[in-house]
């Protein structure tokens, strides 16, 4: 099971975030993931912040899945 | 034509299989990674040697018969808003009944995106019962967990679960442990990787000599996989590589583990198509008994709806094609599915139903 | 065939499909109905026929980002007549009203049928109004009927449809579906998509006049690009096959459907169409549509190959899969 989305955390207030995925805002529960910071990545996954990433790692990460690729086609 | 960044490790692949000079079967454990080599149309690649094996596939279509049975005797009852995952409401129970149908029949069914929205929806309608049917691997059970904590802090009364949780390492410890299983590798679930950690990989590789990828679902990722474990094979080696780090850690997310186990305890189950492994599933913990909705509602289990014949345990171990099962195509149908390789709709099973009469109706015309 | 209506039955599936087969052609069965074109041909005297389409709307909720379901209304019946080579004649309008509805909400509904009619300049001739009981209909519901003329010589069919053909769409798919899903299901998640709800008569008018050739068009609304492009496939008998890279899906859209776990190529579209032109007027096809304003981010997206009966899509990583007509409804799904 387990599909999961890569979004940045734009809003964080106690156990509630917010992620942003390409214009779209989406409320997650960040209870496990206590150590993500405002900026870094989380893995959304039912409106689960599952793991984080710091920025840099991110844009490693996901350069070599795609994911990059795919963000400046959204810049249009 | 042009290169493609998977065009590489689809290189590396056929040359390790090449060496190998043997057929490889890789198998993927996860629903997700069914799908996603599915979506990317990754087998029509593969060299003729090797085959991608679908494993127990998602944890929706390995639900037991007599567990949805649970959630629609929920579903029935007076002044239950029943909750769950839009993957849930096509999944049939010992009569074949589903949850589509029961809403079709008046039942108060709502499909839900997060856990905590069914905890939401109890807060604001005291006056009915709010039923969350949890189903998930690893990855899902901390969001049912977070969901009765947080209903215990609210001090809800009328939030309850009916949980069939599974658990996907003593599902696979069964599959190898069997003996029987024709595989020489395995691509690891990313996501539920997230949560354990590459580390539970580790002794399994390790005993049963199985090579090891835990991976993401990017078909770069998946491509990438299927070279490392034909390399593996050809150097006689049993690694677990991990390349879906940073994301997965070697202790998997501590925080989610935790409430987890907070939670629930390890409890025997039932796998759809597989029969009962011990220590696969999960129950409420006592301290959150109160939590349990079968108990809550008076609903008692009914065994049942493993219809004689279906051979999905066969399939998974890849002993067998979905051809060789008496059921297949006749009783067992995409619309009317009976093992976990029909239900989901990318299992071994149901491709074959497609594929299968796709060429057949290519041939026709 | 389970005893009761399912709400899947109406997701324009293979459990609509059931239906039909099962309940509605072998009681209604003629040879008009059996073509199952989006609208009824009469043929006429001089050549031309006479094109009449139905359809009914009931989208929840009917207002959405970028439209309501009188926007809706007059787009999808307009589109159903221009696809099939019509020019649009004149529609009909049938409200069902739920009682203590706001006249507010009546009168945003009916500007939004105003605009887009003065969009695809075509003009309601007639109609009809009821009021139901609170609880009988939830808000509202429209149905429309449509009538058109199809010029002596234009003929659009999937019979039409030959190998080397090549299939075009005039704008990036998913829009509108996955913006009324949203507002729907997850209305605390905010969404930039907007329903892509447009008349494309003028689109079509333009792409006939440049690719005479044009064999065959058909809106993709419920079932999506996917559920059309199966069905053409089943029609002709011929192998359809796509490539993902050149299907337009936006960044947003694309992330928007992964949060749901729903396939994009499913998913409904209101201002969308595709159009399978000769090889040769190709390129003059893909000009007159980009020269439209809804068809701007236009695209061929595949071709039609030998005989085969199946839609396959070539992926971005060179692998192939079979596209398949969806089930029926669309539910998030997590995994």
């Amino acid at each position: 099971m387990c599909l999961a989305v890569p979004g940045k955390l734009i809003e964080r207030d106690g156990e509630s975030g917010l992620v942003e995925l390409h214009g779209n805002r989406v409320p997650v529960s960040v209870v496990l993931t206590p150590e993500a910071a405002l900026g870094d990545w989380v893995l959304v996954h039912a409106g689960f912040a599952i793991s984080s990433l710091s920025e840099a790692e991110a844009m490693e990460t996901f350069a070599l899945l795609g994911e990059l690729e795919e963000a400046g086609k959204s810049d249009e | 034509m042009s290169e493609r960044p998977t065009d590489l490790w689809l290189d590396r692949l056929r040359r390790a299989a090449a060496a190998v000079a043997r057929p490889l079967a890789f198998m993927e454990i996860c629903g997700t990674h069914t799908m996603a080599a599915f979506r990317c149309g990754l087998r029509a690649l593969l060299p003729d040697s090797v085959r991608l094996i679908s494993g127990p596939g998602c944890p929706v279509c390995v639900t037991a018969p007599g567990d949805i049975d649970l959630i629609l005797q929920a579903a029935q009852k007076p002044d239950v808003v029943l909750c769950t995952y839009g993957d849930m409401l096509r999944v049939g129970g010992i009569d074949g009944d589903s949850l589509e149908q029961r809403r079709a029949d008046g039942a108060d069914v709502r499909i839900i995106y997060s856990t905590l929205d069914a905890v939401d929806l109890a807060e604001k309608s005291p006056q009915k019962q709010v039923v969350l049917a949890a189903v998930g691997f690893e990855t899902t059970t901390p969001a049912t967990a977070a969901a009765v904590l947080q209903a215990q802090r609210r001090g809800l009364k009328n939030f309850s679960i009916l949980a069939s949780h599974k658990r996907v390492m003593p599902a696979l410890e069964a599959l190898l442990a069997e003996g029987d299983v024709s595989v020489q590798g395995l691509m690891c679930p990313g996501h539920v990787s997230i949560i354990l950690g590459a580390g539970v990989y580790r002794p399994l590789a390790q005993r049963y000599r199985m090579p090891c990828v835990v991976a993401g679902f990017e078909p770069l990722q998946m491509m990438q996989t299927l070279a490392l474990l034909a390399e593996m094979n050809q150097q006689g080696q049993a690694r677990v590589d991990n390349i879906y780090a940073p994301l997965v850690r070697e202790q998997g997310n501590q925080a989610a583990l935790r409430l987890t186990e907070r939670v629930f305890e390890p409890c025997d189950a039932e796998w759809r198509g597989l029969g009962k492994i011990g220590q696969s599933g999960l129950r409420l913990a006592a301290e959150f008994e109160q939590y349990d909705a079968a108990a809550r509602l008076g609903l008692s289990r009914r065994e049942g709806g493993e219809p004689p014949g279906c051979r999905c345990g066969q399939v998974i171990k890849g002993k067998q094609t979905p051809d060789q099962c008496p059921l297949f195509a006749t009783v067992c149908t995409p619309t009317r599915p009976i093992g976990p390789c029909m239900v989901s709709g990318e299992g071994t099973c149901a491709a074959w139903f497609k594929y299968g009469r796709a060429t057949a109706a290519g041939e026709a015309s | 065939m389970s005893g009761t209506i399912l709400l899947a039955h109406g997701g324009g599936g293979q459990l609509t499909d059931e239906l039909l087969e099962q309940v509605v052609r072998p009681r209604l069965g003629n040879p008009l109905l059996d073509a199952q074109l989006d609208s009824g041909m009469i043929p006429l005297p001089d050549g031309t026929r006479l094109a009449l389409t139905t359809d009914s709307y009931v989208v929840q909720p009917w207002e959405f980002p970028g439209g309501n379901i009188g926007r809706l209304a007059v787009c999808g019946t307009v589109n159903d007549l221009a696809v099939c080579g019509a020019k649009v004649l004149g529609l009909g309008l049938s409200l069902i009203l739920a009682e203590g509805l706001e006249k507010a909400g009546l009168e945003r509904v009916m500007d939004a049928v105003a605009q887009a009619a003065k969009q695809a300049n075509v003009r309601i001739i007639t109609g009809d109004t009821k009021v139901v009981g609170r609880g009988a209909a939830d808000g509202l519901y429209i149905t429309t009927c449509g009538i058109g003329l199809v010029p002596a010589g234009v003929d659009l069919s999937p019979m039409n449809v030959r190998q080397g053909d090549v299939l075009l769409i005039n704008g990036p798919i998913g829009e509108h579906g996955l913006a009324v899903m949203m507002a729907r299901q997850m209305p605390q998640m905010v969404c930039p998509l907007q329903s892509d709800s447009a008349p494309l008569n003028g689109l079509m008018e333009a792409l006939l006049a440049a690719a005479p050739l044009t064999r065959f068009a058909r809106d993709a609304t419920r079932g999506g690009v996917a559920g059309l492009c199966a069905d053409l496939a089943k029609a002709s008998g011929k192998r359809i096959v796509l490539r993902e890279a050149d299907v337009p899906v936006t960044a947003a859209t694309r992330r928007a459907a992964e949060v749901l776990g729903i396939d994009v190529l499913e998913v409904a579209n209101e201002g969308k169409l595709v159009a399978v032109v000769a090889a040769e007027q190709a390129e003059a096809a893909l000009g007159a549509m980009r020269s439209q304003c809804w068809g701007k981010g236009a695209a061929i997206i595949g071709q039609v190959g030998a005989a085969g009966g199946i839609c396959e899509m070539v992926t971005n990583m060179g692998g192939r899969r079979i596209v398949q007509k969806p089930y029926g409804e669309q539910l998030p799904r997590i995994c």
